[in-house]
């Protein structure tokens, strides 16, 4: 064994220096993706222009997996040197982080179904409509800008088309590589339309640590003499995703050194809605309010399945018990992000439920698991002796439960439920998976674009602290007051 | 006096072991008869049976007039009649925790017999009061001594009026004095016209309190 690990780390010293770059592979082709010959490798034409970097650099490309929301954050903290995959050019990103020059330009373009295609088609049209898109975006930012629009904010680039054949949205706004890719996808089946004007210009660039300047210097001015030479071109053409576009924006690019790259003539770059914060609160504050609508109303919900469940279990026949002890089990042996994908995406085919909603039964049906366990030993914890002398007196089984067996149960339970109620108000954070922006997600996307977490991240902290606090000291004083009952 | 409860060879079972066997007895009205024997030898087991608590394989039981039959314990919608005739004291009181002494009281006048709030409270202070517990009314049974314990589960077995008072292991938790106080409270439910029967294995008091003494015997 030492020998062969001998070889390997020898051989790994004369494959030369390497550069390790960040993308997303979630983000699938044409950018990046698993190799469907060779699942450990990746492949696309981000991942083409990045060898072509690494090699002007006289280096080994290295791919990292990174979360594309991730991108700017990780490649600052050092993870790699270079981040890639579909990185949007802007303002904010250009004053956090060192950027190159742009390599691709691309548009952003609304996706509507064959049959809307002749009244949307522009963001004005959609007057009162859900318009899908990644989030953290420049599309979003776009749809956020919008007036009288909802936007609807996706963790990925393939559910918002499904989305939208399904019905659940209206439009979608991406990238035009992502839209035609969608289309590919379709097989033939046409489930939308791409509008043909175009909302919005915008490049690709890579991004470097802030400090990196000088490796981006050296980047620039391998990336501009790759579409200088055709390399450029030819891996472009090689994805099909060359267009008259691509050839004019390399010929706009006036490079005098690595320093010193312009972009002339271009459409403007997109800039963070003004002051960092101000602008985020509304949003923040209504992410706040979904959040503590949708922990409510799950609770609320868990709270009478719990209820029915444990009755089930304590007071069921044997057929009821089995049942009950099968739900619980599975739901409590199974990941809540798996439900959540299962009850919005898996039950499509049979029933469409509004994403909220969607959120609300995966959240309310999980935690009646968990209540449906507390109040089973809430019940259980009642001494017999007085639902005995309950009985002797004349009172019916369901008298005893609400008179009796209810009250006291409710006392054991009312510490453990808060704390679960706690629990359930940072577990809503998941659903932003199916598409609901809650406070986390909606701060992810205010830290993305801000290009930091210390500010959103505080004060998401302060606001979820804010509202669980108060939930924890409740729970402390059920408990000081009836632990000696 | 007239028969309030009978008692013919009475059999429990536990699986294959005999718990009661062959046990007969009766209670009058006006009538204190104490159940004694040594522990496990069924005393609670009789009083659980009695008060259609707990099956029983054999014999038969009948508290004024209505008949309970071996086998399962029946639906508590068919017990109605025998609830409103017999009340059981438990060993250790068995008070609803979360209820003031009071309401212990008044739960089964309102919900069961249908009285008004008001009504309810006048009967339930008249009780405590009568069983020397009036001024622990609002406490809750964490709040009460092991006696004042008892007066009140006492008070809350007599809220529906039975005729037949069971009472187990009553002077466990007592003192001498309280024993004497107990003595003649039930001497006074007696006189009243109801019948007791008691389980004990306090022979002091049986002597002291009781008409007649059934021995049972392992």
């Amino acid at each position: 064994m030492p020998v062969s690990a001998l070889i390997i780390a020898l051989l790994l010293v004369f494959q030369g220096p390497t550069l390790r770059w960040g993308g997303d592979a979630e983000g699938g082709a044409p950018f990046v993706e698993a190799d469907p010959a060779d699942a450990s490798r990746v492949r696309g034409f981000d991942v083409e222009v990045a060898e072509t970097i690494a090699r002007g650099l006289g280096r080994r490309a290295q791919f990292v997996q990174v979360q594309w929301a991730s991108i700017d954050q990780s490649v600052e903290r050092g993870d790699f040197a270079i981040g890639m995959s579909g990185v949007e050019d802007t303002q904010t990103r250009r004053a956090r982080h060192s950027v190159t020059v742009p390599y691709f330009e691309f548009r952003e373009v609304l996706a509507v179904r064959p049959e809307d295609a002749g009244r949307w088609r522009s963001l004005a049209d959609l007057k009162g409509r859900r318009v899908a898109t990644l989030g953290a975006t420049m599309a979003y930012d776009l749809l956020l800008a919008t007036k009288n629009l909802i936007p609807i904010s996706y963790d990925d680039d393939v559910h918002p088309y499904s989305d939208l054949a399904a019905g659940r949205v209206d439009a979608v706004l991406l990238d035009h590589i992502i839209a035609e890719r969608a289309l590919k996808r379709g097989q033939g089946v046409r489930t939308f339309v791409i509008q043909p004007q175009a909302v919005a210009t915008g490049y690709y660039v890579a991004v470097l640590a802030k400090a990196d300047s000088a490796l981006r210097d050296s980047v620039n001015t391998v990336l501009v003499a790759a579409m200088r030479d055709g390399t450029l071109e030819q891996i472009y053409r090689r994805w099909d995703v060359w267009d008259e576009a691509q050839g004019e924006l390399f010929g706009r690019i006036d490079c005098v050194s690595g320093t010193q790259c312009a972009v002339s003539g271009t459409a403007s770059l997109r800039t963070a809605h003004g002051a960092p914060l101000t602008p985020y609160l509304p949003s923040l504050a209504r992410a706040a309010l979904i959040t503590i609508l949708l922990s409510l109303l799950s609770m609320a919900m868990a709270v009478v399945v719990g209820l029915m469940l444990a009755s089930g279990r304590v007071y069921g026949g044997r057929f009821t018990r089995a049942l009950t002890t099968v739900y619980i089990e599975i739901v409590r042996g199974t990941p809540l992000l798996l439900q959540l994908f299962v009850i919005y995406y898996g039950l499509a085919g049979v029933v469409r439920l509004p994403a909220f909603l969607a959120a609300i039964l995966a959240l309310g049906l999980n935690y009646a698991a968990y209540e449906a366990e507390i109040y089973r030993g809430a019940l259980e914890a009642v001494p017999s002796p007085q639902l005995e002398a309950a009985r002797t007196l004349g009172f019916s089984e369901v008298q005893i439960l609400r008179l009796v067996r209810g009250p006291q149960a409710l006392r054991y339970a009312l510490a453990p439920m808060t704390n679960d109620f706690v629990a359930l108000l940072k577990d809503s954070s998941l659903v932003s998976v199916i598409t609901v922006v809650e406070l986390t997600k909606q701060t992810a996307i205010y830290a993305t674009n801000v290009g930091s977490w210390i500010v959103p991240g505080l004060l998401c902290a302060v606001v979820y602290l804010a509202m669980s606090l108060p939930l924890a000291r409740l729970a402390r004083r059920f408990e000081r007051r009836w632990s000696t009952t | 006096m007239s028969t309030l409860l009978r008692i013919a060879d009475l059999g429990v079972r536990y699986g294959a072991r005999d718990v009661l066997l062959g046990l007969s007895l009766e209670v009058q009205r006006g009538e204190i008869v104490a159940l004694m024997g040594p522990s496990g030898v069924g005393k609670t087991t009789a009083l659980r049976v009695i008060a259609a608590l707990q099956p029983f394989h054999a014999g038969q039981i009948e508290v004024d007039g209505f008949a309970l039959e071996p086998g399962p314990v029946p639906p508590q919608s068919r017990l109605t009649r025998l609830r409103r005739h017999v009340g059981l004291v438990f060993q250790a009181h068995a008070l609803f925790d979360h209820l003031s002494a009071k309401d212990n009281v008044t739960l089964a006048l309102r919900h069961v017999l249908g009285k008004t709030d008001a009504e309810a409270d006048t009967l339930a202070r008249e009780l405590l009061g009568s069983l020397d517990v009036g001024r622990r009314a609002d406490a809750l049974p964490r709040q009460l001594s092991g006696g004042e314990a008892q007066r009140v589960a006492i008070a809350r077995a007599l809220a529906l009026d039975p005729a037949l008072l069971l009472l187990d292991e009553p002077t466990a938790a007592l003192d001498p004095a309280r024993r004497g106080a107990l003595s003649a409270t039930l001497k006074g439910l007696a006189g009243g016209g109801r019948g007791l029967l008691v389980a004990t294995h306090d022979s002091e008091f049986a002597k002291g309190t009781a008409d007649r003494v059934v021995a049972l015997t392992a």
